[in-house]
């Protein structure tokens, strides 16, 4: 059973990356779940909130900020390591090809932290593939825009119908061995030079 | 002709990834057989992990950090090996412009010995230790680097406790500049060009650099896995060359304009050519209004700066007992020798010579 008592932050200056995984986080069960945007004072806020858990993601030039918790000090009354199972290098690699550090206070046991971090992988992929797919839609919409400014263009120089300009510009494309898309581009490149 | 090998390297923007760089923009890697990828990166943390998990072959790495990883004391502790250093120094301590008007009223002069200008910060801290005012807050990039233990010997010459009398705190450097701007804190230690942007910024002035604190300081050195060294002997010779050749090269004076020129690049350091080619000099601007003044050797990308000395991590060790990173041992002193590796770097050099005898 994961244990939900333990106080989890999120240091991700990406905001809807740090509201998947909070999410994520509570639809787990974890009641105690910070996220800090603000990294000024990152090292003074993480001490007075006490966290058990500290996530971090890795385009963050603040993990090296977390790493002097690491260290027995004056400075943290509460040293933390990276990661929990150091002797699970399969857990320690998905979770940096994911981007994500876990620093977790010394002394917690592995399978108090493990759903925490198994979550924080999966959602941080998750992000990912969202992000991935939200730059192909972006792509696509453009083509599409750039697409039916080319058809305009054949079907009035042309005097075509619309599906005519379509197979024409397919028919290019397959023969150039180009993309539908960069047929686009050139006529409409094309024309302006022509028009000027 | 032979297939080149890629070679994933990792590196932080500072000056001292130049000779990566180098051996990179000037064909050295690829006279050696290897496609250097250079791969920036943003904390010493991810540097470390990502050469850990295989991400990265090598790593433009902290010198204490190789050893720290090397005797357990690090995080992954998977233990790493450095076969070749990156240069020698590059580091300076910065003061706020605000501090500096308190260390000028204590007798501090601008260029002054080192020691003198610390013993200045530490009447002003003694003072405001009288009104019970906090303790002033230096930064430095790491728990185990060289900033670390320059800042800390340097407040140790004036007389001042570094964990009593000052707040160390650690800040990547690109946050540093804001913090000195909100007074968050009252210094730091880093590489260039960080010192000098604070100080044409007009919020820091250069206290002291690194090889006044410590004569010929070692710095960065090409980290890798222990394990990947052992397995690939010929890449690790090809890239220990590959580095060696393009400190020859940077170790002639009228290359380092082209060399300013490439680590200006926003890919690289992305910092003004003008700042990158007066730290290569050893000329630093130390307040802003003021010429720059000479500081020779501050920072030595030449060969001779590229052996990983066995002296370079005995001196790691002794700081990391001296400042309680570590419990001492002998076990531990002789895998932190065990993880700086002249001898690959040599071994690397003869196999050239007597190939190029042959021929």
């Amino acid at each position: 059973m994961p244990d939900t008592a333990l106080r989890v932050l999120i240091v991700d200056q990406n905001v809807v990356r740090a509201s998947i995984l909070e999410e994520g986080l509570r639809e787990a069960g974890y009641r105690d779940v910070i996220v800090v945007r603000d990294m000024q004072n990152l090292l003074r806020r993480i001490l007075d909130e006490e966290p058990d858990v500290i996530l971090i993601d890795l385009e963050n030039p603040n993990r090296d900020v977390l790493e002097q918790m690491c260290q027995v000090s004056r400075v943290v009354s509460r040293p933390v390591a990276m990661f929990v199972d150091k002797t699970d290098a399969g857990m320690i690699e998905s979770a940096i090809e994911a981007g994500v550090g876990a620093y977790v206070v010394d002394g917690l046991r592995k399978e108090r932290v493990k759903a925490i971090v198994d979550t924080t992988i999966s959602r941080f992929r998750a992000f990912s593939r969202l992000r991935t797919e939200l730059d192909e839609t972006r792509q696509q919409l453009a083509d599409r825009k750039v697409i039916d400014r080319a058809k305009g263009i054949l079907m009035r120089e042309r005097q075509i119908d619309e599906e005519q300009a379509y197979q024409l510009m397919r028919r290019t494309a397959m023969s150039e061995n180009l993309r539908l898309s960069e047929v686009a581009r050139s006529i409409i490149t094309a024309q302006g030079l022509l028009r000027s | 002709m032979s297939v080149e090998t890629e070679i994933a390297v990792g590196f932080l923007p500072l000056l001292d990834s130049a000779l990566l760089v180098a051996a990179h923009e000037k064909g050295f890697a690829r006279q050696q057989g290897l496609a250097l990828r250079l791969h920036r990166e943003t904390s010493w943390a991810n540097i470390r992990d990502r050469v850990a998990v295989g991400h990265f072959e090598a790593a433009h790495m902290l010198g204490p950090m190789v050893v720290a990883e090397s005797i357990g004391a690090g995080q992954l502790n998977v233990p790493l090996v450095a076969p070749v250093a990156l240069g020698h120094g590059g580091n300076a301590i910065t003061v706020s412009a605000a501090m500096w008007r308190d260390m000028r009223h204590e007798g501090a002069d601008l260029g002054g010995n080192p020691a003198s200008l610390a013993a200045a910060l530490g009447r002003v801290i003694r003072k405001r230790e009288q009104v019970r005012l906090a303790p002033p807050t230096f930064a430095m990039v790491f728990p185990f680097s060289c900033h670390n233990y320059q800042l800390r010997d340097w407040l140790v010459s004036g007389g001042i406790d570094p964990d009593a009398q000052a707040r160390l705190v650690v800040l990547p450097p690109p946050l540093l500049v804001d913090a000195l701007r909100s007074g968050q804190v009252d210094g730091f230690c880093v590489g260039e060009p960080w010192n000098s942007i604070a100080v044409e910024a007009g919020l820091g002035v250069i206290a002291a650099v690194a090889s006044e604190v410590w004569p010929d300081p070692p710095e960065k050195v090409l980290g890798m896995r222990a394990e990947y060294a052992r397995q690939n002997p010929q890449q690790v010779a090809a890239l220990v060359r590959s580095v060696v050749h393009a400190a020859e090269w940077a170790g002639q004076s009228g290359n380092l304009p082209e060399l300013a020129q490439l680590l200006a690049e926003p890919r690289y350091v992305g910092a003004p050519e003008a700042v990158l080619l007066r730290a290569l000099q050893g000329r630093l601007r130390l307040a802003r209004g003021h010429e720059p003044v000479s500081r020779p050797g501050f920072f030595r990308p030449d060969a001779g700066a590229t052996v990983p000395e066995l002296a370079h991590a005995h001196r790691f060790h002794e700081c990391m007992l001296r400042w309680q990173q570590i419990q001492g041992s002998t076990d531990l002193e002789s895998l932190a020798l065990a993880s700086f590796r002249p001898d690959l770097r040599s071994a690397a050099l003869a196999a050239v010579t007597k190939h190029e005898r042959q021929g």
